[in-house]
């Protein structure tokens, strides 16, 4: 065994506060991450589980809680749409997806991983923690005022496209507020992650020996870093142009229910190049921890070496590299200058070849491998088949002429959706899983899980993979219903109840997850150091991980995936010395 | 674990390993406060050149003189920051108080400039929402503005706690430095993009 009898802390037992609520311990505010975003998965999920009862069953009233919701007969109001789609996007990138990654993931692994015993700037990290709760209360009081508020047009879109955006009432202004909180969080974040990695790791932990998890989040941090603030840049002058009544992007001419703005010489299309010049980094920023943590998981789960450690280390370099230079491909349809879109149609196209790297290094690590069918290996199994999916699609969108048909309809929808939801999230799920013993000192139970990946993996595909069916028919994705398109579209009705019913089960299988998490906190198997076998360095340490993670800072040794070596064991620790476990082949 | 090294017993090592973090991590934050200006002057190019006209009328309202003035102010503050900073990493404690403490009168300086040209701009009946040219002019000098304010706090804050600093312990006084010649840099770009060009 290679787990050293590492002692408790020797430290004082801190108090219940400085525990628990104003805590700077890493791995506190990782878990305060992953429990914010959770909640806030389950209420943007729910909010677009009313736009879809109001597409399977338009104008019907919704079962149970539909009277509480919206008065009335209980029906979704079709004034409500904008505002149900805007919030459940605003709240899955900004308040689930990056913090589960980054806040709580990032948080949780990067000390333990670089084998350190916290992060950099400790106060900062939890000042990070608490400006996203300024961030969570602000959002908060804006889904209530949107529930609440009589008008029609209570945001834009979560691209908060102008001029909509500077004129839509005033629940705007409160989600402006909340993404730049959001903003400084992730740049406080990012600089203390970027400063951990770089100038922390422990003695023979060499860059090309640090795990791919902690790769993936080093460029993430970098993206953060340099594409936030531009978002902020941007998120500022448009609350500018709400309160202050500055102009930047209204044009000319502009009439609001009849009546002159008055502004001039704004241009709209400004909006949209500042905020993709962050939001496509975003992208990547949502997914490229994923791709991180899928690698770890594949690697250990079919006790095999990573194929191709640098060639998957460059390639999320060159992800992120190219992920700057190909923003307004989300913009062939915005009346750009068609010469400036062929431009980023092969920047776009060019970002298949290191993701495609990635696919056939992870397919490749599968390959032949003892694959262990076990939990976070099936999830992260289906994090590359879905991410294949997502990704094959996603190249119909980068060709100009193809997109201007597609832009508009579901088929996007899908795309997106099996990127974030069938990529990335399933990736969070295995990562729960798999580092679950180290955050709570116990195991998830093994059979939920098997039940919660079958359930997800089976309704999230029976809901997203029809939308690429009605997308290519021409089903528009802005409308809060197309019974008004009954001619064209109504032969496709089946396929909508279809999608919603199999989106009602997938909120439904989460209780299974959220149920084998708490029980399993409380009363799991108690996990030993090291459950999997793994050779990273947080698995040398006892399970839960002590306050101050090493008493005695390890030495490396070798890379992080060195398994299959043939000597009694097929793993062999970050911190084992070649003399301690001789062995043949290695990489 | 014989090759294991102890967590403490390193004073010295540690106190330098601090100190490099802490200037790589306001190096990267002044990366970010970089893409955060870009943001803006990037706002700013793309609507001049889509109305031209109003930057032209605008230009003959901005008083390059004072923002002459104000450039000066700001180098000379760079400056005393400099000699601050090379003063307590020589042990010099006292030069290294003044010198703060110049910066900080300099920095002052520029924004009572600051204030006498707002304040002119708005006896002209010229506000934020005048025009495009406007606005940013008020949002890009209006947030360099804040960051000076914030960099004379910081420095501030600094001489309370002089007392502290010396020649084995003077982050703060680099990091502070840093930041501020930061805000030296970020006039210097907007001074001619603004007033002169």
């Amino acid at each position: 065994m290679s787990t050293e009898g590492h002692a408790g802390s020797a430290h004082a037992e801190p108090s219940f506060f400085r525990k628990y609520i104003w805590s700077t311990n890493h791995k506190t505010i990782g878990k305060q991450f992953l429990f914010t975003s959770f909640i806030f998965l389950g209420v943007a999920g729910f909010l677009i589980l009313l736009v879809r009862w109001n597409l399977a069953h338009p104008g019907e009233p919704v079962p149970l809680i539909g009277k509480l919701l919206f008065g009335g007969s209980g029906a979704v109001p079709p004034e409500k749409f904008i505002f149900l789609t805007s919030m459940h996007g605003t709240l899955m990138i900004f308040f689930v997806i990056i913090p589960i990654l980054v806040g709580a993931f990032g948080n949780f692994l990067i000390p333990l991983h670089v084998g350190t015993h916290d992060m950099a700037f400790p106060t900062l990290n939890a000042l990070s923690y608490w400006l996203f709760w300024g961030a969570c209360i602000l959002i908060v009081i804006g889904i209530v005022m949107g529930f609440a508020s009589p008008q029609d047009q209570d945001m834009a879109g979560w691209t908060l496209y102008p001029p909509l955006s500077a004129y839509a009432g005033p629940v705007m202004t409160w989600v402006l507020l909340a993404m730049i909180f959001v903003g400084f969080s992730s740049i406080l974040g990012a600089v203390n992650y970027l400063t951990t990695i770089a100038k922390m790791r422990a003695p023979g932990l060499s860059w090309f020996r640090l795990p791919l998890t902690t790769w993936a989040q080093f460029i993430t941090a970098v993206l953060q870093l340099l594409a936030t603030p531009v978002l902020a840049a941007a998120l500022t002058m448009l609350t500018f142009e709400r309160v202050l009544g500055m102009n930047f992007f209204t044009p000319g001419g502009l009439e609001l229910s009849g009546q002159p703005v008055g502004h001039s010489g704004g241009v709209p299309l400004l909006w949209q190049h500042i905020f993709w010049f962050y939001s496509h980094p975003a992208v990547y920023i949502l997914v490229l921890p994923a791709m991180g943590m899928a690698s770890d998981l594949l690697s250990v789960g079919a006790r095999k070496a990573i194929f191709g450690y640098k060639a998957m280390v460059l390639s999320i370099c060159a992800i992120a590299g190219l992920g700057f230079v190909v923003w307004a491909h989300h913009m062939f349809v915005s009346g750009m200058n068609p010469y400036l879109g062929m431009g980023f149609m092969i920047s776009t196209m060019l970002i298949a070849l290191p993701s495609s790297i990635k696919v056939f290094n992870w397919l490749g690590t599968l390959w032949r491998g003892q694959i262990r069918f076990d939990t976070p290996t099936l999830n992260a199994i289906s994090f590359v088949a879905m991410f294949v999916i997502g990704g094959l699609s996603g190249i119909y969108m980068a060709a100009t002429p193809v997109d201007i048909h597609l832009h508009d309809t579901y088929y996007i929808v899908a795309h997106f959706h099996y990127v974030v939801f069938g990529g990335s999230l399933f990736a969070v799920f295995g990562a729960v899983f798999f580092w679950f013993p180290k955050m709570f000192g116990r195991m998830m139970n093994e059979t939920l899980g098997k039940i919660h990946w079958f359930l997800s993996f089976f309704f999230f595909n029976s809901a997203f993979f029809i939308m690429h069916v009605v997308g290519l028919a021409g089903h528009p994705r802005r409308y809060a219903s197309i019974a008004f398109l009954e001619q064209t579209l109504g032969h496709m009705q089946w396929m909508n109840r279809m999608i919603t019913y199999s989106a009602i089960c997938l909120g439904l299988a989460q209780l299974v997850l959220i149920f084998n998490f708490f029980w399993s906190v409380f009363k799991g198997k108690k996990a030993e150091p090291n459950p999997w076998q793994a050779n990273t360095l947080e698995w040398t340490v006892p399970s839960p991980a002590p306050e101050h993670n090493y008493h005695v800072v390890p030495t490396v040794h070798h890379g992080p995936y060195e398994y299959g070596a043939g000597n009694g064991k097929d793993w062999m620790s970050q911190v084992e010395s070649a003399g301690a476990a001789p062995s043949s082949e290695r990489h | 674990m014989s090759e294991a090294h102890a967590m403490t017993a390193h004073g010295a090592d540690d106190r330098i390993e601090a100190f490099e973090r802490a200037r790589l991590g306001m190096w990267l934050f002044l990366a970010s406060e970089v893409m955060f200006f870009a943001g803006f002057i990037g706002a700013y190019v793309v609507l001049r050149m889509a109305n031209p006209h109003l930057a032209v009328a605008g230009q003959k309202e901005l008083n390059w003189v004072l923002a002459a003035l104000n450039t000066a102010v700001l180098i000379c503050s760079s400056l005393t920051m400099v000699l601050g900073v090379n003063a307590i990493s020589k042990g010099d404690r006292a030069k290294c108080r003044n010198m703060v403490l110049l910066t900080a009168l300099l920095g002052s300086a520029f924004l009572v400039v600051k204030f006498f040209e707002y304040s002119g701009k708005f006896a002209h009946g010229i506000y934020p929402n005048t025009s495009t040219f406007f606005s940013c002019y008020f949002l890009m000098t209006g947030f360099h503005g804040l960051h000076v304010l914030g960099g004379i706090i910081a420095l501030l804050l600094l001489l309370l706690g002089i007392k502290h600093y010396g020649p084995e312990r003077y982050t703060k006084v680099e990091n502070v430095g840093l930041y501020w010649h930061f805000v030296d840099i970020v006039w210097i770009f907007l001074f001619p993009i603004v007033y002169l060009l």
